[in-house]
């Protein structure tokens, strides 16, 4: 039931943002040369740096030039191409183990570059889901930029329809919501499929505390 | 010497607090935070005094004849209105990045120079650098002046529009702008309270008008191109460089965006 009304505040959303939307960019052609040629002007190269990660995809050329509420058609191709690039663990199980997976929804990013306290490329990195959502109860220190996910098995069940989306919306939230706020922690090389396997079981599996 | 201001020391014990408490205490932080007197920020401001008025560099000059846009020397409510256009420089600047026009300018240091230690690193228990000390020093002249940048020159008009438009901007692994934190009202990162920055005039002024700030947590003052540099670190992009025009242009965006307010300086934050 509880499921329902989430697919049903999802579709409202996109269609929200399918209908506000006039069909100009808001960030039109000249604006962008500006801003591309600022960004080029403002930060260090150099060790430690990495110049290459200013640079955006085309989903997200598309996000900016429409400042995230892009018209339903452009929409519809994020979300096409965006679920193509899925990969999935080799053994093809989308559902790994609760208890890694709890440390991996807990542990923060990594990845920072720069002159100070650049981490190691080799870094273990976690989802840092805490960072914008709730799961396990207990846990009083999350954010609030995306929605709850406390229950979140207990909503739907742990089903395969559920695992598969679950995965596939950590993988790459734009699967699903093109232009998402969400990072797109498998597709961007954050989180390995094994670790979105195991994060997809803390929040799916009967047993872990989010369900409790 | 700092700590033995009282007040201050209840400060610096909250932050080990756990989350609940930290929360449930974060009223009297808040209160206690106003308290100008046990403010470290303004002895900052008192050494960024000195330094500015200190003949330096290899010109052997001070900075009192700088120009911060009301004529040179004039320093009253100067930082209030800025960002702004120079005509020397050909840009608009900042506070910070209209010091580093006038260290090279004026008093004849290399921007090389200036540039190499820009923030002072409390994790090395370092203290504020000379320019964080003289920004904090002509800040705090606009002390109870309302924030009001200009927007007259057409490249004032440019620096707004970019900035507005970087805000939004997406990039880096985590596919984040500064709209991703700070577009939405009541928003958390963990326990991290956001501003709304770019629809919400009250979040905005009130950030805004404590900046430069003293940061508890950091044990230093920090400045505005600071918190733009830390912010862009969250993002997992390069360093943000100091006093370049992308982060001039987000610190018009929002300048603008807080215009209005009296300015309510030293700050005092987290
Ligand atoms: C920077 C913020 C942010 C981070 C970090 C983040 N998310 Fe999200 N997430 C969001 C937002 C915003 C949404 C809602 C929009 C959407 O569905 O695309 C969302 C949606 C979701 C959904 C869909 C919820 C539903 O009702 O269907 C799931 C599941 C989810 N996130 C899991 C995670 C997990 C697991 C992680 C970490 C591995 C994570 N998120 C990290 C912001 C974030
Ligand atoms: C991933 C989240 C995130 C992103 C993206 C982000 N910020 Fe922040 N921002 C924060 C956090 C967390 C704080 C610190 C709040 C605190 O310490 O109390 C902060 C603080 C600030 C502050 C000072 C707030 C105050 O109360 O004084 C400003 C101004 C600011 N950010 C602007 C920006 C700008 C401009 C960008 C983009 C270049 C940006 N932020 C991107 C999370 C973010």
């Amino acid at each position: 039931m509880k499921f329902k009304q989430t697919l049903l505040l999802a579709a409202l959303t996109l269609a929200a943002n399918g209908v506000a939307i006039a069909d100009k960019p808001v960030v039109d052609a000249k604006l962008k040369a500006q801003v591309d040629k600022i960004i080029a002007l403002s930060f260090l190269p150099g060790e430690n740096q990495d110049l290459s990660r200013l640079k955006q995809d085309e989903t997200l050329q598309t996000c900016n030039q429409y400042r995230d509420n892009v018209p339903e058609k452009m929409a519809a191709a994020i979300m096409e191409r965006e679920a193509k690039a899925i990969k999935y663990p080799a053994d093809g199980k989308l559902m790994g183990d609760w208890k890694t997976g709890e440390k991996y929804y807990k542990m923060g990013f990594a990845y920072r570059i720069g002159t100070v306290e650049p981490d190691k490329a080799d870094k273990d990195r976690g989802g840092n889901c805490y960072a914008c959502h709730s799961a396990d109860p207990k846990e009083v220190a999350f954010g609030t930029i995306g929605p709850g996910l406390t229950g979140y098995g207990k909503l739907r069940g742990s089903g395969d329809d559920i695992v598969k989306y679950t995965y596939e919306k950590i993988y790459n939230a734009q699967a699903y919501n093109a232009c998402s706020q969400m990072p797109r922690l498998g597709h961007n090389g954050i989180l390995t499929p094994e670790k979105i396997a195991h994060i997809t079981a803390f929040l799916v599996s009967p047993d872990s505390p989010v369900n409790k | 010497m700092r700590y033995t201001i009282p007040a201050l020391a209840v400060l610096l014990a909250l932050p080990g607090l756990g989350h609940t408490q930290e929360m449930v205490n974060a009223e009297a932080y808040r209160e206690a935070l106003q308290d100008k007197f046990a403010n470290p920020g303004t002895m900052v401001s008192d050494r960024g005094e000195i330094l500015f008025k200190t003949k330096r560099g290899p010109k052997n000059a001070s900075l009192e004849k700088c120009d911060f846009g009301l004529g040179a020397g004039k320093l009253e409510g100067a930082y209030a209105q800025l960002p702004r256009y120079f005509k020397d420089s050909k840009k608009v600047e900042d506070l910070e990045s209209r010091l580093v026009t006038c260290m090279t300018k004026l008093q004849g240091f290399s921007e090389a120079d200036v540039l190499k230690k820009v923030f002072g690193n409390q994790k090395e228990n370092e203290s504020n650098t000379d320019i964080e000390a003289i920004a904090m020093y002509v800040a705090s002249l606009s002390d109870g002046v309302a924030i009001n940048p200009p927007l007259k020159h057409a490249k004032e008009k440019e620096a707004l529009k970019i900035g507005e438009a970087l805000f939004f901007n997406r990039h880096g692994p985590m596919d984040f702008s500064c709209a991703t934190c700070h577009a939405q009202d009541e928003k958390r990162i963990r326990l991290q309270e956001l501003g709304n920055y770019a629809g919400n005039a009250k979040n905005t002024q009130d950030t805004m008008k404590t900046w430069p700030t003293y940061r508890v947590s950091h044990g230093m003052v920090r400045t505005l191109q600071s918190r733009m540099w830390d912010c862009n670190w969250q993002m997992r992009l390069p360093d943000l460089a100091y006093g370049s025009p992308g982060s001039v242009a987000l610190i018009s965006f929002l300048s603008h965006n807080a215009k209005g307010v009296a300015l309510d300086l030293p700050g005092m934050k987290r």
